[in-house]
């Protein structure tokens, strides 16, 4: 089922009562999200992302605007009518109940000629508990099981209803790196497997990138861009987003368009037939640190002198991390002054660690353009 | 060979110290015991201990610190004794409607306490009120309010005339209205202590339970009965198990509505009948109250365990 946003708007008072200005947790979300896919909801700390969730599975009501489910106008449906499944961060799993109960405890709702018998119900939970593969944790008890297994079971029991739409609020935060690895492949094959429309609610941008079919990046209450990862990964519409996603961070420095070039320092990054006829300006420059390439240079047995290539810039150390390495280095013209800057490079290459200086060449489609004033994107 | 015993008697100092430390701070530990564990035992275990010896002793007296013998007489007149008797029956009464009402009242109160938004502390403070107020004060006014006098019939009675019934005379009448009043009050008293703990008990169930509780469907009710009651199935149980022991233990609130000769209004409770046979009119037999006493300490600690089992068998964790 697909869900449409028209306007959808939530403003709270502020909390600290003697500010009279509102919080804007969700300002104006106008877009799509397709049937069957998994979508991935990143932003900052309260940047309004669980409010988002609430306004749809109808824990909020809305200031202003719509939510339609498929062609239906869900607004001021009521949560229980909504037919949705939400995963919160901290499980919510009732403690005094075994993870049969838990994953029944909503079929247990259903009134009327909707009602289940028992063998129903068991059925039911079974089947919920297989996709997520629990089947042999049934009588335990939340407390009795590892974080992962609980987020499991918070999923089954999401699940058990067969909701129109799945909604997860940070499924992972709570969760060891290793695990939090795992569990996102698992969301994944089990949004796969059901078919049912998910959003997914995160800060970890990574986390976002791995496994959504669409991401989402919100900031302050905005959508900022809305895309498949690699698309909005690979052109940003601002500075916000292209700052936001990517590790390490992307690499932003000061500098100018002049003459249809543009410029760090004194350094020409991008010639005439990248710029071409933007207007002479002060500009943010972002470059991806896989967009740094090191020349090689043979004559000096092997190792680069950094010498070459178009950036200049000082060297501060060589992070060695098998597959790649990491540049770390520092620039005059880094947006905040001191920034340990970062390029990874491949291994291969033999960087002399005791000169003061690098050079590199910049792959032109890893670097992007942004304008002082209103850091939309440029180029 | 001789290495691996070198390496045997190299692992056996650090042991040997190790046990050698724990065993100084177990030494330490009952030391900080010590002067707890002193005045426990002067004050707590000896006079129980003497208590006990009492009530084997027939015809004990305390100021010659005599006696004719041992053996079960005096539980047997304290058993056969009609006041104490009467005192077993007020005080089964005051427990079993006083306990199970004020807990359901206090978690009703609780429950609409959690649920208003305006006001709330105000209210709770309201609700709180009572409890730093002395008891003999509240019995007082108590008294006052459900006490017929020959000049007036008394607040609760000119209530009762709106409804063309009474008057009754609550604090020298009929056995009924009597003991109606004593549990009124003992209710009164002990509900603002339940009101605060299931207040604090209500607010500390996690928001996100009912969240999830909500988008599931569930109503209103099955909320309560399946997520609210047994998360704080805990604080009930130990309002239920203080109560019952405060209750076996009642006697104060007695003497501030009915006076100090509670065997004549026949409202004595078994505190109250083993404080006669001490101090009151009747009184100068240690023997039978350390026997009624020890009486009342089984009943109570029999109860107590049971509640205790019953708790443990319904406990969430
Ligand atoms: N009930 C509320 N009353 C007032 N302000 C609120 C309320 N709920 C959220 N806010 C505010 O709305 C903004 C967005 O909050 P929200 O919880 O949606 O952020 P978030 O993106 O989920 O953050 P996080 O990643 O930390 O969970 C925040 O500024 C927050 O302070
Ligand atoms: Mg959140």
């Amino acid at each position: 089922m697909k869900i449409r946003f028209d306007g959808l708007t939530k403003r709270f008072p502020n909390r600290n009562k003697k500010i009279k200005s509102e919080v804007v947790a969700v300002d104006h979300f106008t877009f799509e999200i397709p049937d069957g896919k998994l979508v991935g909801l990143l932003g900052p700390s309260g940047c309004g992302k669980s409010t988002a969730l609430n306004l749809i599975c109808g824990l909020e009501t809305p200031t202003e605007g719509k939510i339609f489910f498929d062609d239906d106008d869900v607004t001021d449906l009521p949560a229980e009518n909504r037919g949705v499944g939400m995963v919160f961060q901290s499980y919510a799993l009732y403690p005094h109940l075994t993870v049969k109960k838990n994953i029944m405890f909503p079929l247990q709702n259903l009134k009327g000629d909707q009602k289940l018998t028992k063998e129903q119900l068991e059925a039911k939970a079974l089947e919920a508990a297989k996709i997520v593969q629990i089947e042999e944790l049934m009588d335990r008890k939340p407390n009795e099981m590892s974080g992962g297994q609980q987020q499991r079971v918070a999923i089954a029991r999401a699940l058990v209803k067969m909701p129109r739409v799945l909604l997860l609020d940070e499924p992972l935060s709570n969760l060891d790196a290793r695990l939090r690895i795992q569990t996102r492949e698992e969301i994944k094959r089990i949004q796969n497997t059901t078919k049912i429309t998910t959003i997914f609610v995160t800060h970890d941008q990574e986390e976002a990138m791995s496994i959504s079919d669409l991401i989402v990046v919100m900031k302050d209450g905005a959508v900022h861009q809305i895309g498949k990862p690699q698309e909005v990964y690979d052109s940003p519409v601002n500075l916000f987003v292209a700052k936001f996603l990517g590790t390490p961070p992307i690499n932003v420095f000061t500098g100018r368009i002049k003459d249809g070039k543009l410029l760090i320092g004194e350094d020409t990054i991008l010639g005439k037939d990248c710029v071409k006829d933007t207007k002479d300006q002060e500009v943010f420059i972002g470059i991806r640190p896989e967009g740094f390439l090191l020349r090689e240079d043979k004559e000096k047995n092997g190792k680069l002198d950094g010498k070459n290539g178009v950036f200049h810039a000082d060297l501060l150390a060589i992070e060695v991390m098998g597959r790649d390495t990491s540049v770390v280095f520092s620039h005059s013209s880094s947006e905040i002054e001191g920034t340990r800057l970062r390029a990874i490079v491949s291994s291969d290459n033999q960087i002399d660690p005791e000169s003061k200086t690098v050079a590199f060449d910049v792959n032109p489609k890893k670097v992007f353009v942004f304008s002082k004033e209103t850091q939309e994107r440029l180029l | 060979m001789s290495m691996q015993q070198d390496t045997k008697i190299q692992s056996a100092k650090p042991k040997n110290s190790a046990k050698l430390l724990k065993r100084l701070n177990a030494f330490k530990a009952w030391l900080y015991l010590l002067p707890a564990l002193v005045f426990l035992g002067i004050f707590m275990v000896y006079p129980l201990i003497d208590v006990l010896v009492y009530s084997f002793e027939e015809g004990y007296n305390s100021a010659s610190q005599t006696s004719f013998g041992t053996g079960w007489f005096n539980y047997a007149y304290v058993l056969h004794d009609p006041y104490f008797l009467q005192a077993v029956k007020n005080t089964f009464i005051i427990v079993i409607i006083t306990v199970p009402l004020s807990t359901l009242l206090a978690l009703l109160i609780s429950l609409a306490l959690n649920s208003i938004k305006k006001l709330k502390e105000v209210f709770q403070t309201i609700f709180f009120l009572p409890y730093v107020t002395n008891t003999l004060a509240v019995g007082l006014v108590f008294m006052i309010m459900f006490k017929k006098t020959p000049y007036t019939d008394g607040l609760i009675n000119m209530i009762l005339a709106i409804f063309k019934t009474g008057p009754v005379d609550f604090i020298d009448g009929p056995y009924w209205a009597k003991m109606f009043v004593m549990c009124f009050y003992t209710i009164w008293v002990v509900l603002p202590f339940k009101v605060l703990i299931l207040t604090s008990a209500l607010a500390s169930v996690d928001e996100v339970y009912y969240k999830a509780a909500k988008i599931d469907g569930t109503s209103r009710f099955r909320m309560f009965t399946h997520i609210t009651l047994p998360m704080i199935s805990p604080m009930i149980f130990y309002l239920v198990i203080t109560g019952f022991i405060g209750a076996f233990k009642a006697y104060s609130d007695e003497v501030a509505i009915f006076g100090t000769n509670l065997n004549s209004a026949g409202m004595n409770t078994i505190v109250g009948y083993v404080y006669d046979m001490l101090y009151g009119d009747s009184g100068g037999y240690p023997s039978y109250a350390a026997a009624a006493a020890l009486i009342l300490f089984a009943i109570v600690f029999t109860i107590t365990v049971v509640n205790l089992l019953i708790s443990k068998k319904t406990s969430i964790r």
